[in-house]
């Protein structure tokens, strides 16, 4: 059936800030949606509240709305744009929530608004469990045994029905947020608990726990003539009990017989059928080992992150179809965009494994809970394709860049069988590795299996790979072997290391024989049609399918997963760059392992190829293609770490001279550069040595700033006030080993600057100059930043202007380059330099307007800034202020300390613009997921240095209305300002305490910093985490909690007398 | 063990020997599924021909005895990238290696497949040759034998039933053709209830009336709908009076039989996701095909069938139905097993055009 006509105006509602649970993969589906909707002649209208994402691009949609995701917000877009429809099932769970909410509100009924796609019947009848469930029995497909709760009570008397272990799952939460395995009574109160206050419907499913089943799910999309198609099923390697976004996922499944794979995948038509879906739907379910019994866990019925994975890993572009399907298109009549030739009614066959592997963060949390369950906690994932499955396999773990290239984690194969075993029973982040390591220490296929339940298969052939090296490192350089190898998937590092040899080495062997991979194409139908797709992967094999064309061409390197200091907004700046090249007339070719990405979609770049990003695999890709150069600026920290490897076998980086990233990363070299410049820095040393570490701090005076050198997101950061601190942070780095030296500076206090630049090595332009509402000390990626600057003079905004251009100009920057700064005393610092993409690039180049991935591109190959039409300088500023605030996933993290430093945490950001900076502020945080509230009560409880700016902060609390509570000590301080304060008792005090008051909702504000060190488990972080579970803000910076009452303040009254403290003189 | 498959083009391709040892010729064809390759390996449609699986990890879940298509699988050969030695499966009963063995079909694993895929789909289906396991020949020697062996003819004689029988049941009486039957097809009827008689392709017209059939289901088969002249001159004469379903070399024949023509396709349809479109429910649907073969378009004009069903991609011709009499067919396989059950209605169609065509009889008595 052809499109509608009736509709013209469509407004498409995106995901928002990036969490654990809701990433990348909305980008990419909104990106394709709205493309989709405009060559069909749509004016697409799209609201989207982060700004590091491709669909906010003014390019994409007709009118993009940078607003807070609210009811209050979305409405007034509607009022004004009058759409005829809104599409909501392509941004993610934040989409469909609040569609349904604007359809609550009325307003669509006012406006004369219909929602498009899946109806919100369907949508709700799969989202609430109740109708689910009830539906499931009608139409006769098994769920597990369950009961919906609304108290403790009725979880409990569940327990008694049937037994433990349960599993609770939250009614409308995200990424499963809150819910978890029950073991015991007690697990289950807590888990019941914490789930109903997050659940907006206060609802809780109990279920019968059916771990250990294989959990299997399938892609479907359907039509509105009831047509129905399975895009691609998936195979979870570990069974039921993990959530499938941290489970290591296969595709297409591996262990089913067809009678298994079919009915499977008619249940999954029959329920995308009674639910009445149009559109993209996922389901999940969970097959017995030993029988054909099988239950539904689970239906989104949505664009979901598992149909961004199915569409990478088919080619078929599911959110794409999804959209057409949503204006009134049939399956039938749409072109299978991957083929040209065939159409979209079809299922995919694959010839080749795919391996989906998440992303977990905690190489920054190390302390936080890194046991995997039905709660998700990745923050990103890595997808890999081989012609066999142990290739697949370690192709996806080199991609996760936490082993580097090989399949290896030293500080596991010191652990013990016991020690391993318990790891194996509750699998935690690093499953794969322990996995291997005990298989490596002997234990068979049937232990591993009767302890994890996890397939023989998956099993077995991991332990081919551990076998092969053994049977490797007898049989030394041995070349048939190394052929072997490579066939199976191990990277040249590993082989390497089984051998003890250098890695240059296998490199070199594998040269003289002429050993390299070939590339096979993705083209959905298994070369059964003829397909011009240009979306490849390697593979040890005959022929190759990745014609070299003539053209110059220009290899752009991605940034691998997502994760906490390399998001989304790389992902932004290497799609830039890639368009960049095309509207240049090279041949733009990109490199990624991200299945979740818009520079993954094959329509983007000329050529994908679909690989690790390990120097030996971009090696490779640079043999076939010989391309003039790489761009390594935009991947962030994981392309620029493969500069050193590629210069040095013989690749031209473009763009800045690996030199000059060098000399930024370099401490001694940097030094010496902002000497030569005469540019102040904080005074600082790096060191490789134990003792000379605390000599170093010691002659430059604490507190002082420790951290390795060479890593993302401030890894590893502190900033340390004492000798003892300094020890403990460096009894708990191992850097100091590494190659890579520590680094230690003086802690300067003050306000921070952020610059990105734009350099050709001639002419800098700077798009933008932005404070930080934090002061230095706090992540610039977990700062609020400010653009323009409100705070700065014109003398010092012009320094830091100076040094940029200075320093640019002097490391011959082409591309980009950005510069955080701290002024402190009236006195400009220079604090770090990266001559490479930033995070800020997507938020300045949308509001200043100025396309900075895309001019820097031009500078890299060739084009000079005055060429352009620009001039030295700092380019004008707009009126309208923008603040970019930090989104954290605090909730989905236990363990995690909420509290800010030097070490990034956020995962996220948001957006908030208008005309002064409180509205902004206002929108940001408010986009950012925080409830301002306007009145109530604040919670202080505050290290002693900070006393006195907080007693400032409680007194503007109290004169908006707020009343105040305390803890002794800031209580104390309070009262001597004459402020009227409730003290409460310390964590575990008896009666009202500091804890109790924050359960029972009595505050709606915690002002808490930290009182000395980095205890964990201290009352700080009990208070803190506290606040996080029961959805309070918890501000860590009194920066923060300053700029949240300047809000508070501009949009509410204070009541002050008018007179006070005299007598009324008549 | 080394092998060696060599396609008459001279394309050779070597890998390692599994399954039987022995050589092997036979037309080299491809299949798309990703999961049913037991079936896949007992379909007796593929008699004379060595399959290649395009997916390439092949025999994860092993062998089992429920999942035959038929008793004695009558493929030629079998191509695959990679198969499995430890399968996974809670009905497995043996590896895909041991399981050929058994039943003396060669394979060959560790050959760039998706390659050998794209050679047929570019130069259409081939003959080719696998050889002797651990035997050295030359391309000319290769070639020289795959010229001096004939193709085959007799596929339908080689793998229908050589005499009649009954699978009983208490519903209608249906005769079922045998061309080379899927068992699938028999499990449909028998599930409907249906009394089967089961009789050997060659069975005559009057035989088959003698039998007082309510209705006549023609099966699947291998090779050309031309080599068995007898069945199509069978079928027209018993299409006027029983209602009669044709399944794949079923469907070719009843289109042979009311006057159509066939040629034989390309590369042919073989997998478990093709798309169909029906004229009649105006909706499309997924079905698992295997043929080499197809109804001309062109040809069906001039005849009293009507064009009811065509692929989606291709235009090929996916189903028929006779303008006056109470035949229909359809190129695919409606009986899935392996693939998708989408058009498993068709049986329900087949047994509700029997009860129609009967109470008509009834009406006009």
């Amino acid at each position: 059936m052809p499109k509608r006509t009736d509709i013209q105006k469509i407004l498409v509602i995106g995901s928002g800030p990036i969490v654990i649970g809701q990433a990348a993969e909305f980008d990419y589906s909104g990106t394709q949606a709205c493309q989709s909707l405009k060559e069909e002649g749509y004016t697409v209208i799209l609201a989207n509240s982060n700004p590091a994402t491709i669909m906010t691009d003014h390019t994409i949609a007709d009118t993009v709305y940078m607003e807070p995701l609210t009811v209050e917000f979305l409405s007034k877009i509607i009022r004004k744009e009058r759409p005829d429809a809104i599409l909501p099932t392509l941004g993610g769970q934040t989409g469909l929530n609040l569609a349904v909410a604007l359809d609550e509100s009325g307003i669509l009924e006012e406006t004369g608004t219909e929602l498009l796609g899946t109806k919100l019947e369907a949508i709700q009848q799969a989202e609430d469990r109740e109708k689910f469930r009830s539906l499931m029995n009608e139409i006769n497909e098994p769920v597990p045994e369950s009961q919906i709760v609304n108290t403790v009570d009725q979880a409990l008397s569940f327990a008694d029905e049937i037994g433990y272990p349960l599993i609770v799952r939250p009614a409308y939460t995200l990424g499963g947020t809150g819910g978890g395995m029950c073991y015991t009574e007690q697990d289950l109160r807590e888990i019941t608990r914490n789930g109903l206050s997050l659940s907006p419907v206060n609802q809780c499913l109990i279920e019968r726990n059916i771990a250990g089943f294989k959990e299997i799910e399938y892609e479907v999309m359907r039509d509105k003539n009831d047509q129905a198609i399975v895009v691609c099923n998936m195979e979870n390697i570990d069974p039921v009990g993990i959530h499938t976004g941290d489970s290591i996922v296969v595709a297409p499944s591996q262990t089913l017989s067809d009678r298994e794979y079919q009915m499977l995948r008619s249940a999954s038509l029959k329920i995308i059928r009674a639910l009445k879906i149009e559109g993209g739907c996922n389901v999940q379910l969970a097959l017995d080992t030993d029988s054909f019994q099988y239950y539904i866990i689970e239906v989104n019925p949505r664009v979901s992150r598992s149909s961004a994975l199915a569409s990478k890993a088919t080619g078929y572009p599911i959110a794409k179809i999804a959209a057409k399907i949503a204006i009134g298109m049939t399956l039938d009549e749409i072109m299978n965009p991957i083929t040209g030739t065939t159409y979209a009614l079809y299922e995919p066959s694959l010839d080749y494994v795919v391996t989906k592997f998440p992303r977990f963060p905690f190489d920054k949390f190390v302390l936080g809970n890194r046991q995997l369950g039905t709660q998700m906690k990745a923050t990103g994932e890595v997808m890999a394709i081989g012609r066999n499955f142990e290739e697949s396999m370690l192709k996806g773990i080199r991609s996760l860049d936490i082993s580097g290239e090989d399949f290896y984690l030293p500080n596991l194969s010191e652990k013990t069988v016991e020690e391993l075993t318990e790891r194996l029973v509750k699998p935690d982040d690093e499953r794969i590795y322990v996995l291997a390591e005990v298989m490596r220490k002997g234990m068979t296929v049937e232990e591993i299996h009767q302890l994890t339940k996890i397939d023989r298969f998956f099993l077995n052939k991991l332990r081919k790979i551990i076998d092969f090296e053994l049977k490797l490192a007898e049989n030394h350089k041995n070349f048939e072997l190394l052929e072997e190898a490579k066939l199976l998937g191990l990277s040249d590092t590993q082989i390497a290391r089984v051998w003890n040899v250098e890695v240059d080495t296998v490199y070199q062997m594998r040269k003289d024989a002429g050993l390299f991979p070939v590339y096979k194409m993705v083209d959905t139908c298994a070369a059964e049609f003829e397909s011009e797709t240009p979306y490849f992967y390697s593979a040890y094999e005959e022929e190759n399918e990745s014609v070299v064309t003539d053209r110059k061409k220009v290899l752009v390197i991605g940034s691998g997963p997502i994760r906490i200091g390399q998001g989304i907004e790389f992902d932004y700046a290497t799609v830039h760059s890639v368009l960049a090249l095309k509207e240049a007339g090279f041949e733009a070719i990109i490199m990624n392992s991200n299945p979740e990405t818009v520079s993954t979609d094959f329509s983007v770049s000329d050529k994908l190829y679909f690989e690790p990003l390990t120097l030996e695999d971009v090696m490779h890709v640079v043999e076939l293609e010989k391309p003039e150069g790489v761009i390594v600026q935009f991947g962030g920290q994981t392309a620029i770490n493969l500069a050193e490897g590629l210069e040095r076998r013989g690749v031209q980086i473009l763009g800045t001279p690996l030199e000059a990233i060098d000399t930024a990363e370099d401490r001694d070299k940097f030094e010496q550069l902002l000497q030569e410049l005469n540019i102040p820095q904080p005074q600082g040393k790096s060191v490789r040595q134990l003792d000379q570490a605390k000599e170093a701090a010691g002659s430059i005076g604490y507190p002082v700033l420790v951290r390795p050198s060479y890593v993302i997101g401030g890894s590893q950061m502190e900033i340390v006030y004492s000798e003892d601190e300094l020890e403990s942070y460096l009894a708990k780095t191992n850097h100091i080993k590494h190659k890579h030296p520590v680094l230690i500076d003086k802690y300067l206090t003050g306000i921070e600057v952020e610059v990105d630049a734009i350099s050709d090595g001639e002419t800098t332009i700077i798009p933008g100059v932005m404070e930080h509402i934090e002061r230095a000390g706090v992540h610039s990626g977990d700062s609020i930043a400010v653009y323009p600057t409100q705070r700065l003079s014109t003398n010092i905004k012009q320094k830091c202007v100076d040094i940029t251009i200075k320093i640019a100009e002097k490391l011959g920057v082409k591309g980009l380059i950005n510069i955080q700064f701290v002024v402190h005393k009236n006195e400009v610092y220079v604090l770090e330099v990266n001559p490479r993409a930033s995070r800020t690039i997507p938020f300045l180049s949308k509001i200043t307007g100025v396309t900075m991935a895309n001019i820097a591109t031009r500078c890299i190959i060739g084009k000079s800034l005055k060429e352009m039409g620009y001039e030295r300088g700092l380019l004008p500023e707009p009126k309208t202020v923008s603040v970019k605030v930090p989104v954290f996933s605090f909730e989905k993290l236990r363990s995690v300390d909420t509290m800010l430093g030097p070490e990034m945490k956020s995962t996220g950001e948001a957006i908030g613009r208008d005309r002064t900076l409180e509205k902004a502020l206002y929108k940001g945080l408010t986009a950012s997921g925080l409830k301002i509230p306007m009145e109530g009560a604040v919670l202080i409880t505050v290290a002693d240095k900070d006393k006195q700016e907080a007693g400032e902060i409680a007194k503007r609390f109290f004169d908006l209305g707020f009343n105040l509570y305390a803890t002794s000590g800031t209580a104390k301080h309070l009262q001597s300002l004459d402020l009227p304060v409730s003290e409460v008792g310390k964590v575990d005090a008896e009666g009202k305490n500091v804890l109790s008051i924050i359960e029972k909702g009595e505050v709606q504000v915690v002002v808490n910093s930290l009182t000395s060190g980095k205890k964990p488990r201290s009352d700080g972080f009990r208070i803190r985490r506290q606040a996080v579970e029961h959805g309070i803000a918890c501000l860590t910076s009194l920066d923060t909690a300053e700029a949240i009452v300047n809000v508070i303040d501009s949009t509410t009254f204070t009541a002050r007398p008018a007179v006070s403290g005299k007598a009324v003189v008549l | 063990m080394k092998r060696l498959l060599i396609l008459e083009d001279g394309t050779i391709f070597e890998g390692q020997a599994f399954g039987s040892s022995e050589e092997s010729i036979g037309e080299v064809v491809f299949n798309t599924g990703m999961t049913g390759y037991q079936e896949t390996l007992s379909d007796p449609s593929y008699c004379g021909q060595i399959v290649t699986m395009t997916y390439p990890l092949i025999g994860n879940y092993g062998i089992n005895k429920d999942d035959f298509e038929t008793i004695n699988p009558a493929i030629f050969g079998f191509v695959v990238k990679e198969y499995c030695e430890t399968p996974s499966n809670f009905r497995s009963d043996e590896s895909l290696d041991t399981f050929l063995k058994a039943n003396d079909i060669p394979g060959i694993a560790g050959i760039d497949t998706r390659k050998l895929t794209k050679i047929l789909r570019k130069h259409g289906t081939m003959r080719g040759i696998l050889t002797k396991a651990n035997e050295n020949i030359s391309v000319e020697e290769g070639l020289s034998k795959l010229k001096n062996k004939e193709p085959l003819t007799d596929q339908v004689a080689r793998v229908s039933t050589m005499k009649p029988y009954v699978a009983p049941g208490r519903g209608y009486r249906i005769v079922l053709v045998d061309f080379g039957m899927k068992h699938g097809i028999l499990r449909e009827l028998t599930k409907r209830d249906c009394h089967v008689t089961v009789v050997p392709y060659n069975y005559s017209a009057d035989n088959i009336l003698r039998l007082k059939p309510d209705g006549i289901m023609l099966t699947n088969g291998p090779g050309n709908p031309k080599n068995v002249p007898e069945s199509i001159e069978m079928i027209k004469k018993v299409i006027p009076s029983i209602p009669t379903f044709g399944i794949c070399l079923g469907h070719q024949l009843l289109a042979l039989a009311c006057g159509a023509n066939t040629d034989k396709l390309k590369f042919g349809h073989r997998g478990s996701n093709h798309p169909v479109y029906d004229f009649e429910t105006k909706r499309a649907y997924l079905t698992s095909q295997n043929h080499g073969y197809a109804v001309t378009e062109d040809s069906i004009k001039s005849t009293e069938l009507e064009l009811t069903q065509v692929a989606l991609n291709d235009k090929t011709v996916e189903g028929v139905k006779h303008s006056k009499y109470p035949a229909f067919s359809v190129q695919y396989h409606p009986e899935a097993s392996p693939g998708p059950d989408d058009t498993n209605y068709l049986f329900d169609k087949f047994i509700d055009t029997i009860t129609t065509f009967k109470a008509t009889l009834k009406e006009e008595a």
